[in-house]
């Protein structure tokens, strides 16, 4: 059969509107459900490094949220200083928003996380238990070997020892890289120290096995087959330990705190 | 082909003409998404309904779709069916499509959704051709569910996240065989599958029953593997 040219055309054209109408509707349409699977799934993911819920536990949005409010307090702080930025509103904080928009951040010192941009602001957390604390989170993020990893380093109430690890967004190789994932690897990360006694940030993930924490607690095993990934994390989680990232926070907090 | 009824256009793809045992399709995803039965299930699902509802549009639209661009009107129809699929996937089933990641997208590059869409969609009925998409689909399931089947079980010992075999590190006696989670594990596996199905029970399929089509091979080449 042969048709026009014009026909052609306007059938593209009318098959092209058809399906950008209704692949927009979708997207428009479940644009909420989505947004809040993700807060959820953030929630979880801050629940889980802190400790207060199982690996990989399956729970009842309404559990999570409700878990969420009471034991985590959300606070804003300004990077640089290490001080409290009451005036903004930590509910609404975007960080990655934050660290995009040259208004409210500025440029990296070079590093090797290949962190580009700091935010003037971030949001950390503090993991309370009937009013005592029990850990202090700080986000975390850093280039691995595909993409930028995202997730929370859980810090006991000294500020050295670690109580967790855990990545919510990242593009490394299933099965390599991705074993950031891997419970099991993130299980070997609790009681391991994030800096030694002179307060410089240590831990590293080596090349191979380490030791138990006792023994080896500046070290964490390396990921087999993923060398540029477990130089990533150790990367990123040395910068945002360090002076540029939440040095100067968790500095203060030791000093007020008085460990 | 003209002819099929519409039984044989349900049951034919699933036993007779396995997409994946007997026409080589779709083989990529299903060396992707098969290290669990989770992930295989709600990837089976996704590709039976998009399968389904391409063959469905297409066929609507057979009669005015100007064959020199068929081939792209398909995909179109096939990526908006997909990105929806991806979008459903996001908002009900968060953490499986956290997993499935970027294989979702890849439906659109399975072979047995465009072929069938060209094949047999473009020549038949609406119904008949859902038929037949959601026929295919379940025959493309069904492998991708026993591979997954054998990969999980053996590769960590557990079934749909239940613990079958107790494995050495939660304190139990099997020790996992790592082989099984990685890619080339679905190979052996689906090798073997095709191998006995054509030993024993289909021996009388041979290459030159490929009948589908050129394109099909076509389709088949320029496949992502």
């Amino acid at each position: 059969m042969q048709h026009s040219n014009g026909y052609i055309v306007g059938f593209a054209a009318a098959v092209c509107a058809v399906c950008a109408v209704f692949v927009a509707g979708a997207a428009v349409g479940l644009k909420d459900r989505q947004e809040t699977n993700r807060l959820l799934d953030r929630q979880q993911k801050v629940l889980t490094v802190a400790g207060l819920i199982e690996e990989g536990a399956s729970l009842a949005p309404a559990e999570i949220t409700s878990l969420y409010e009471s034991s985590i307090e959300q606070k804003i702080i300004d990077l640089e200083t290490g001080e409290l930025d009451p005036a903004v509103d930590a509910r609404k904080f975007d960080q990655r928003k934050a660290s995009k928009d040259p208004a409210t951040s500025r440029v990296a010192p070079e590093n090797l996380a290949k962190v580009m941009r700091l935010p003037n602001q971030a949001l950390v957390f503090d993991v309370k238990k009937d009013g005592e604390l029990k850990a202090l989170i700080i986000p975390i993020e850093g280039y691995g070997l595909w993409g930028t990893l995202y997730g929370y380093l859980a810090l006991a109430p000294d500020a050295r020892t670690i109580v967790g690890i855990t990545f919510y967004s990242h593009k490394e190789t299933p099965g390599l890289g991705g074993e950031v994932d891997n419970p099991r690897w993130k299980a070997l990360w609790p009681g391991r120290m994030a800096f030694n006694e002179r307060g410089v940030p240590t831990i590293s993930v080596k090349k191979g096995p380490a030791g138990p924490p006792a023994e080896d607690p500046y070290q964490v095993d390396g990921l087999s087959g993923a060398t540029l990934t477990s130089r990533g994390v150790t990367n990123l989680l040395r910068f945002w330990l360090g002076e540029n990232g939440f040095g100067p926070y968790l500095e203060k907090y030791r000093a007020q705190a008085g460990v | 082909m003209a002819e099929a009824t519409t039984r044989d256009a349900f049951v034919d793809p699933i036993i007779n003409n396995n997409p994946i045992a007997l026409q080589i399709l779709g083989i990529c995803s299903a060396l992707a998404v098969t290290t669990k039965m989770s992930t295989a299930l709600v990837m089976a699902v996704a590709v039976t309904v998009v399968t389904a509802f391409s063959n469905l549009a297409v066929s609507l639209l057979r009669r005015w779709i100007p064959s020199s661009i068929r081939i792209i009107v398909q995909l179109t129809v096939i990526a908006s069916l997909v990105i929806v699929t991806d979008q459903i996937l996001q908002a009900y089933v968060y953490a499986t499509a956290k997993e499935l990641s970027v294989f979702v997208g890849l439906i659109i590059t399975n072979c047995i959704v465009m072929g069938r869409a060209d094949a047999f969609a473009m020549q038949n009925k609406p119904w008949i051709s859902f038929v037949d998409g959601l026929g295919n689909g379940i025959g493309y399931s069904l492998i991708l569910i026993v591979v997954a089947f054998f990969r999980e079980l053996i590769g960590s010992g557990s079934l749909l996240g239940f613990t079958i075999l107790k494995p050495v590190s939660q304190g139990g006696w099997y020790v996992p065989n790592g082989l099984m989670l990685l890619a080339p594990a679905a190979f052996f596996l689906i090798g073997s599958f095709i191998w006995i199905l054509r030993t024993y029970w289909k021996p009388e399929h041979v290459e030159e029953e490929f009948h589908v089509g050129a394109l099909l091979e076509l389709g088949n080449e320029g496949h992502l593997r």
